[in-house]
């Protein structure tokens, strides 16, 4: 007390405390410039990555497509005069399509150039206009004016994407092939046009041709079969560790092996699949059944982990209320603990989807990689997921699929953006302050 | 029901005991609890008279909750924790493997020393035990319940318009009421409270304080507290703890006007604790 009263009045600051103070905001300073410069460089990069597959990827969303004018001769389409779709639709639709080019370029003649002249539209051409047929069937003995898709290498030039003033020899079309598609331009006959294929069909060998729709569906029935198998053994496994198990050396080692588990390379997951499900057990190759039951046993340590931690944040006097009035164990967690972290346990569940969404490698093992051009219609067809196609199309050598490997990058980014928005959503509704 | 709780006195006026035959509800004998190897409790041995308000006092650690916890089996929730000996409740031993805690609890009712109502509605809290032991089933017994266990603790005039709102967005004092209102639903024998009014302001603690002796006409009450002053306004007997060693039980007056032993008499005149 009296060092107190006797001391004299101190100044706040002296010199030498002075420059400590400065020499601390200084330093503070720096630190936060440091920490800004970080997030800049993170940014950055995410901005180059998503600025570079949007613009190559953009383009994939608009097709070229070319105006034919094709005549349904009854003589040719349906000789006997039928009208039976069935009959009609046998007809040689790739030499109606192939005669109404060469009718509007009279004057191409010998083998070479009427190919040259072919290649101007899609080998999809002749079933585009079956399809338009057997939808109006009183076209039959008119002409009409059907859109066709242009070819892969015409569609990639009328986008700029194969440059114009480059040697011939140097170009993917010819000078022939670029005086026809000018013409056909200069009348009107090429436009650009919103790309539904993309969206409605499977994998094709022909750019133009090609769609995402039988790998995103394939990635649906996979990631049901995971979250069916996941989400109810991890929560199971997550409620029973955390509220039941004793504590012992048991399950410490459960503990860390399921901590193990997370962090073992996915492509294991794949060897185990090949060496058990389809060696041992005979399941389908290629099946979204064996991807979806790889992808759970890679997604179910993040669901445990996720769900111990949201039961652990369950605070104990919820427990102890329930038990001091009588609730069994069970009513506890089912009617009190479980409600309350099933948010948390949700969120976890939506981040290892979206992990196993992305996923590739395991599923290379089981044959999830084969080209396959039909939308897979069960979980025991053969499928590939978005991630496999992404990786397919990247090593395609057609021009046509640099456009469609970034087009696909951005799908599956709009998935997984969506379903991390979702698990966000999820915390920030639900979350609760005791 | 209303009829009750309006014809009590609050002001504190004692009820005389006497009316009451001062019957033994609950009989501890020897009862000694182990936390993995450490011994928590030695030998204790205490009855707990009918219809009366028992508080446990003693310096912090000396086992008083865990005492509380043996009465309605709490403990078998901690992992590690042994209880040795006998408790009867009416005569029925407690401790014996063969009894189903869900029926004790539902007899021994508990408050915590922290407020700690479920996240649901106010009318959720209360209605949760009377529907997991089946005492009700149409929603007017269900209300009927609400209600009377919540003008018995004193809570209805202030959320009667609000069951549906969350139990959570109450006071501290009203949370804890809330509690006690959610114990006494299924109408046990016994109520233990575990420092119930120490996260509480000194009105909210009144309150509290005025209910339990209220509640000590149809309930028995065991009470941990740390405040000798709340000791002897609402208990009749009074139960000395110190080192997990019962030293002293007996009338509250006599605990504080004449302890017996020495260590009592320098824990209530403060010269430890
Ligand atoms: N879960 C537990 N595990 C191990 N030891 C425990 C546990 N709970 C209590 N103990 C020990 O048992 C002894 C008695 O604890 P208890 O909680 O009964 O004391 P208390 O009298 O209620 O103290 P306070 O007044 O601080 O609440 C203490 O020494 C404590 O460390
Ligand atoms: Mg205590």
């Amino acid at each position: 007390m009296t060092d107190i009263a006797t001391t004299v009045p101190r100044p706040l600051a002296d010199a030498d405390s002075a420059a400590r103070i400065e020499r601390r905001y200084r330093q503070e300073r720096r630190f936060r410039r440091i920490g800004l410069a970080a997030i800049c460089v993170a940014l950055g990069m995410l901005a180059i990555m998503l600025i570079t597959i949007v613009s190559n990827g953009y383009t994939a969303f608009i097709a070229t497509e070319v105006a034919i004018d094709v005549t349904f001769d009854p003589a040719e389409v349906d000789p006997d005069g039928t009208g039976d779709p069935a009959v009609i639709g046998r007809a040689n639709f790739q030499g109606l399509t192939r005669n109404a080019l060469r009718a509007y370029f009279p004057d191409v003649s010998g083998r070479t150039d009427r190919r040259d002249l072919n290649k101007l539209i899609s080998v999809g051409a002749p079933s585009t206009v079956r399809a338009a047929l057997l939808e109006n069937l009183d076209w039959m003995g008119t002409t009409q004016t059907i859109w066709v898709k242009a070819g892969a290498d015409f569609d990639s030039f009328n986008k700029g994407q194969i440059p114009r003033d480059v040697p011939e020899s140097d170009r993917r079309v010819n000078d022939n092939q670029v005086s026809w598609f000018d013409q056909l331009a200069a009348n009107g006959r090429v436009e650009k046009r919103f790309n539904g294929t993309f969206f409605s069909s499977a994998d094709s060998r022909e750019p133009e041709q090609a769609g995402i729709r039988g790998a995103v569906v394939g990635s649906f029935f996979t990631l049901i079969v995971t979250l069916l198998l996941a989400f109810p053994v991890g929560v199971m496994a997550a409620v029973y560790l955390e509220e039941f198990a004793p504590k012992n050396r048991w399950t410490d080692l459960i503990e860390v092996n399921i901590n193990n588990l997370a962090a073992v390379p996915s492509i294991v997951f794949g060897l185990l699949g090949l060496a058990v499900l389809l060696n041992l057990f005979g399941l389908p190759r290629s099946a979204p059944l064996v991807g979806g039951i790889v992808l759970a046993l890679m997604t179910l340590p993040t669901i445990i982990i996720a769900g111990r931690a949201s039961l652990k944040a369950v605070p104990p006097s919820i427990r102890e209320a329930a038990l001091g009035m009588g609730a069994s164990p069970l009513q506890t967690v089912t009617h009190h603990v479980l409600p309350l972290a099933l948010p948390g346990m949700l969120t976890g569940t939506i981040i290892g989807m979206a992990q196993a969404l992305g996923e590739t490698a395991p599923l290379l093992m089981i044959g999830m990689v084969a080209f396959i051009v039909d939308v897979p219609g069960s979980f025991t067809d053969p499928a590939t997921v978005l991630p496999v196609q992404i990786f397919l199309w990247a090593d395609a050598p057609e021009r046509g699929f640099v456009e469609k490997t970034s087009a696909a990058i951005m799908v599956l980014l709009a998935f997984l953006i969506t379903m991390n928005l979702l698990a966000v959503l999820l915390r920030k509704r639900f979350e609760r302050r005791w | 029901m209303a009829n009750l709780a309006e014809t009590q006195t609050t002001e504190g006026v004692p009820v005389a005991n006497d009316d009451i035959p001062q019957a033994i509800r609950i009989a501890a004998e020897r009862v000694s609890v182990f936390y993995g190897e450490k011994q928590a409790l030695f030998d204790v041995d205490l009855d707990i008279a009918s219809h009366s308000v028992t508080s446990l006092i003693g310096p912090s650690g000396c086992g008083k909750s865990t005492f509380l916890r043996c009465l309605n089996r709490m403990n078998d929730t901690i992992e590690g924790c042994r209880v040795a000996g006998n408790i009867k409740l009416d005569g029925v031993e407690i401790l014996s493997d063969a009894l189903d805690v869900v029926q004790l609890r539902a007899r021994v009712g508990m408050v915590f020393q922290k407020p700690n109502p479920f996240p649901k509605s106010i009318a959720d809290n209360i209605t949760y035990a009377p529907r997991i032991h089946g005492l009700a089933t149409t929603k007017a017994d269900f209300d009927a319940i609400v209600e009377r266990s919540l003008r018995r603790a004193g809570l209805w005039d202030e959320v009667k318009d609000r069951l549906d709102e969350p139990g959570t967005g109450l006071s501290g004092g009203q949370q804890q009421r809330l509690c006690i209102a959610r114990a006494i639903a299924v109408q046990p024998e016994v109520i233990l409270m575990d420092e119930p009014c120490s996260a509480l302001d000194p009105i909210a603690t009144a309150r509290i304080e005025e209910l339990i002796d209220e509640l000590r006409q149809e309930y028995t009450i065991v009470i941990v507290t740390h405040s000798m002053q709340q000791a002897a306004r609402v208990s009749q007997k009074t139960a000395f703890f110190h080192l997990g060693i019962l030293v002293e039980e007996g009338e509250t007056e006599q605990i504080f006007t004449a302890p017996r032993d020495e260590r009592t008499q320098d824990y209530i005149t403060g010269r430890f604790g």
